[in-house]
């Protein structure tokens, strides 16, 4: 039974935004962490890049599969989380708690667009 | 019997001093390397072993024996055609007349080897109804994107530089895509039906003027023939895009009908596949691209030509717009593949299709009551199965496929196509007598037993191999490319 | 029906066990659902089928119809010896008859022996890691190009030496033509890359990768001193490609500062074989292992803590990421890969030094004794060169090398570029003796009547 976290905007691809004001940290969901498996490897976007919702951003691999992300939102890339260059796997541990990159939003509304807590879930079962 | 000593790297069986080799006493001391300017030579050692020639021999051989191929045992490998690799190809292949050739030899002394190359290259056209080859491509994936640039130069000489997407079905080979995009074209899916088949109805809305043209093989990556190939060859045709045929898949269209003669336009062969090449741990192998008349001005250079008085020359075209290869390609794997083709010759190539379909539909039959099979019916020379019928047992294809290799099998090809997710595509060729495949289907039988009455040992399989399951995530993680890396 | 054919096992007797298995009467019944339209229905237009014996007599005909020449040419394929051994050991069907290792368990041979390609391929180039191999060193370096697009941001074209063998540069413009790369030439100056063009090209800003040869194409060893610092000033990616023997006595790449080094191993003791099979080999640093095409094999442990090697980093290829895959390459030279590890593991470090010592003195023998004629001049002035070299003259060209043809002797090759075709590129490896080199050079000197 996959972790779904209440508060958060979710893709029908599994990739999550946590908002803070104008500020939004994406990642993975813990349903796609473990349909991937052992994680051992993240190709995260560069600070500064820009991304566009609905586009690749980056990719995530296990040993037999890789799977492209999907930027939720658009914006500027402002940070990335290091810590996953070395250990991969901590999006295994924690998805939620391990984003990928933070991004400075340019367009709050497309928030509208994406999936609540409880819609995500019933895409899960 | 396990070689404490020499199972290890040959760096580790290194003895500073010993020599494997002999060489002439140096003529021409009068010059040494030394000569060059200092900063032209190399001043960092390299982790060469010194080894004497025994050691080497021994290494190798014993390396040898931890390896499985045609000639050990059964290779069911949907989509590879292990089938066996005569030897006779081999010494044929060897002969210093080929093999002492240097490429840039004037042609009056090599008229042998182009006749090789013109012969087998009249004998493909033969069998798959196009009209001409190049044997330039050196594998199956280079022949795709070698025909892949022969579609696109017909298209960019036309003046019609819009169509850059290529449509390909969602149960194909990988390594469609990849060609396809190595060749900058866009891939669009066409998804399947239930049964496997290309979904004429998702194409229809694809077809357009942007459209270079569709990849397909036919019988798909399922086993099963297209039978609305001709529909969606005029589809594609009338929608101004040209036809590629995947070859992988040709084995058991011998004797029964052309890939030339179902609508497509340009074609790769697998020589390593379907005419009996060794596959050599993964090469060389060689792709020959054949084309339908009009297109073989687009053919890859060099080009060997026949001549008006009968003989052969190596020529640039200027009409061809690419060149995929340093000369003629893998010259001895197409001399190997002239033996088989000598060998089958008229009679026998019609049967070899039909016989490889037996053998598949012998072993579908002989198993569907215990493993799954997702698409009933006859299938061409390989077919799917989902797993064990009996899922309660826990036990993956992965692990019916470590199982086989305890019993002196290789395993089928596993986790392909991915519209099955127990896939397990089994493809027995026609080489295989009816007494292995019993021994093989008497074998599955056992592994289904032993998943339901000890599933532990299946799980933990192999246990009869030169090494278990091994940790495929720690290679990844950890990685070791080099015996370099493991020192400290 | 009996086959009788001894590629086919089947009998009467089992095609008729096995029809009543499947269900179905002839075997013709198997193809029921082909459409009538495009059944194949005649006998195929070929010859009869052959017998072991008419086969050796058919290549027995074609093979006297091919002369294999004393060789002095060069331009990327070597006539270096194959110790008896490497075929003695590649024709062991355990090795020759096995497919890709994906089943590690029963493919410990394949793979360890890849693992040690990769490690001598890497300590040789002077890089990090290398993989399982390419098809030749033309594509190898056309993927390179690909490659560096690929890992640098914001480029737009990649440089290309015009002192590259020729082939290799025919291969990366059909690649870059396709792949919609802008391939940009950096012309030649006097037989070397000018680098001028090359560092005011690097400043314009954009460039994603720099290729070049060492030797180059007409055998000359260029000075690269500075061009890795320059390529890395620009954030682009420096790109050597070397014929692989050349690199145990000459700087390696590594030590030049390129990023990625590519060539062909056929100098490795791989018989000429009338243009392939060779052997491509790619290699580069450890950050830039995951744009690196081509499959890779790495060590790990088993259940039973046993070290073994297994096919790692898949992620990138074909089977997994499809279209967007490094490379479309799946199968790649195999058993070359095997042949070139043996040759290094027997011929060792004091071997490779050898033949490369025999080599160069027979090269600069033959060089010198050419320029004594006074028929020959160097063609770029006095540039260092390794085993191999271009000299011009005002001989006549067609008549030298037919009458060295006539005694058996392929020399060399004659440029057809612009400006060039009095110039003739030759090669030397350690199987060429004094005696056949004095032979070629008295040859000569007979025809021009001297």
């Amino acid at each position: 039974m996959s972790k779904v976290i209440e508060g958060l905007y979710y893709t029908e691809s599994h990739e999550y935004v946590k908002v803070e004001g104008n500020f939004g940290y994406v990642g993975i969901t813990d349903y796609a962490q473990n349909q991937l498996g052992n994680v051992v490897y993240v190709d995260m976007p560069d600070v500064e890049d820009v991304v566009t919702a609905g586009e690749e951003f980056g990719a995530v691999e296990s040993v037999k599969a890789a799977s492209d992300l999907i930027s939720p939102v658009s914006g500027t890339v402002v940070a990335i989380n290091e810590n996953l260059e070395d250990n991969p796997d901590l999006i295994n541990e924690d998805a939620f708690a391990n984003w990928i990159m933070k991004v400075q939003l340019s367009d709050l509304s497309e928030l509208d667009n994406l999936l609540g807590a409880q819609a995500y879930n019933e895409i899960c079962k | 019997m396990k070689h404490t000593f020499y199972e290890k790297l040959i760096f580790e069986l290194s003895q500073k001093g010993r020599v494997g080799y002999s060489l002439p006493r140096n003529q021409f001391t009068d010059y040494k390397i030394t000569d060059l300017s200092d900063s032209l030579l190399r001043k960092t050692d390299t982790i060469l072993p010194e080894a004497d020639e025994q050691t080497v021999v021994r290494h190798y051989t014993i390396m040898s024996n931890n390896n499985f191929g045609v000639d050990t045992g059964f290779y069911p490998l949907g989509s590879c055609t292990m089938k066996y690799n005569p030897k006779i190809n081999e010494e044929m292949a060897a002969q210093s007349a080929f093999t002492a050739l240097h490429p840039s030899q004037p042609i009056e002394t090599v008229q042998g080897a182009l006749q090789v190359y013109y012969n087998v290259e009249r004998m493909l056209s033969e069998l798959t109804g196009m009209s001409e080859f190049t044997l330039n491509p050196y594998a199956g994936a280079h022949g795709e994107l070698t025909g892949l640039m022969i579609i696109r130069s017909y298209h960019i000489k036309r003046g019609d530089s819009k169509r850059k997407k290529i449509i390909i079905p969602d149960s194909a080979h990988g390594t469609n895509p990849a060609s396809a995009a190595v060749c900058g074209l866009e891939v669009v899916e066409v998804k399947s039906t239930p049964n496997g088949t290309v979904d004429i109805e998702d194409l229809k809305p694809l077809l357009g003027d942007d459209v270079a043209g569709m990849m397909m093989t036919n019988p798909n990556t399922l086993g099963l023939f297209e039978t609305e190939i001709p529909e969606i060859t005029r589809l594609i045709h009338a929608c101004g895009g040209l036809m590629y045929y995947d070859g992988a898949n040709l084995n058991p269209l011998l004797g029964a009908c052309r890939p030339g003669d179902m609508g497509f336009d340009v074609m790769h062969l697998n020589l390593h596949k379907t005419f009996s090449t060794p596959h050599g741990g993964g090469g060389p192998g060689a792709g020959p691209v054949g084309v339908k008349a009009g297109l073989e001005k687009y053919l890859p250079n060099p080009q060997v030509i026949k001549k008006a008085d009968g003989k052969f020359k190596v020529e640039f075209s200027k009409d061809s717009l690419c060149s995929v290869s340093f000369f003629l390609g893998n010259f001895s794997v197409i001399l190997k593949a002239y033996a088989f083709l000598l060998s089958v010759g008229k009679e026998y190539f019609k049967w070899m299709g039909p016989l490889a379909v037996l053998n598949a539909n012998y072993i579908k039959e002989s198993l569907k009551d215990i493993y799954e099979l997702p698409i009933e019916g006859l299938c061409k020379h390989e077919f799917v199965f989902n797993g064990l019928k009996d899922k309660s047992t826990g036990i993956s294809t992965l692990d019916i496929a470590k199982r086989l290799l305890d019993y002196g099998f290789h395993a089928p090809t596993i986790y392909f196509p991915l519209l099955f997710h127990e896939a397990m595509m089994i493809e027995p060729t026609e080489t295989e007598s009816k007494n292995t495949i019993d021994v093989f289907i008497a074998t599955m039988r056992h592994i289904a037993r032993e998943a339901l009455e000890n599933p532990g040992l299946v799980k933990t399989a192999p246990h009869d191999t030169p090494t278990a399951r091994m940790d495929d995530v720690k290679a990844v993680k950890e990685p070791h490319l080099t015996y370099q890396s493991y020192q400290p | 029906m009996a086959m009788n054919y001894k590629y086919f096992p089947h009998t009467e007797d089992d095609i008729k066990k096995m029809l009543q298995t499947v269900g179905i009467e002839k075997l013709e019944d198997l193809y029921d659902e082909v459409p009538e339209s495009i059944k194949f229905k005649r006998d195929y237009d070929l010859p009869n089928s052959k017998s072991e014996i008419e086969i050796r007599r058919e290549f027995e005909i074609l093979g006297k119809k091919n002369i294999p020449l004393i060789c002095f040419a060069g331009a990327g394929v070597y006539d270096h010896y194959t110790p008896a051994v490497i075929n003695y050991i590649t024709q062991r069907s355990e090795f020759l008859t096995s497919y890709t290792p994906y089943q590690a368990e029963i493919s410990q041979g394949t793979l360890q022996y890849i693992f040690e390609f990769q490690s001598l391929m890497a300590s040789l180039t002077g890089m990090d890691i290398s993989n399982a191999s390419m098809y030749d060193g033309c594509t190898a370096t056309a993927e390179a190009m690909r490659m560096a697009m690929a890992s640098v941001k914001k480029a737009n074209r990649v440089l290309i030496s015009a002192t590259l063998n020729p082939a290799v540069i025919r291969v990366a413009e059909t690649y870059a033509l396709f792949h919609e790369i802008n391939l940009v030439t950096i012309p030649e100056n006097n037989g070397v890359t000018d680098i001028d063009f090359l560092t005011k090209e690097l400043e314009k800003g954009g460039v994603a990768g720099v290729i070049m040869g060492q030797p180059n194409y007409y055998g000359i060893i260029e000075d690269l001193t500075g061009i890795a610092d320059l390529c890395h000033a620009h954030k682009a990616l420096f790109i050597l490609n070397s014929p692989a023997a050349t690199l145990a006595s000459l700087r390696s790449p590594g030590e030049w500062g390129a990023d990625i080094a590519v060539g062909d191993a056929q100098s490795l003791g791989l018989p000429m074989n009338y243009g392939g099979p060779y052997l491509g080999y790619f290699c580069t640093k450890e950050a830039l292992v995951r744009k690196m095409p081509g499959r890779i094999v790495g060590g790990t442990t088993d259940t039973n803590g046993q070290r073994t090697f297994v096919l790692t980093m898949q992620a990138r290829e074909q089977h997994i990421r499809r279209q967007k895959a490094t490379s479309n390459i799946c199968t790649n030279q195999g058993i070359m890969t095997l042949f070139a590890t043996i040759y290094m593991s027997l011929m060792g470090p004091k071997g490779l030094k050898e033949v490369n010592e025999q080599s160069y003195g027979g090269a600069h023998y033959l060089h010198d004794q050419l320029l004594k004629t006074n028929l020959f001049t160097d063609a770029f002035g006095i540039k260092p060169f390794f085993n191999e070299f271009c000299v011009r003259t005002k001989a006549d060209i067609e008549n030298i090398q037919q009458r060295l043809l006539k005694n058996g002797i392929l020399g060399g090759i004659r440029l057809c570029r612009n400006q060039m075709d009095d110039c003739l590129l030759l090669a030397v490896t350690e199987k060429r003796t004094k005696e056949e080199i004095d032979l070629f050079v008295s040859l000569i000197q007979e025809g021009e009547g001297k």
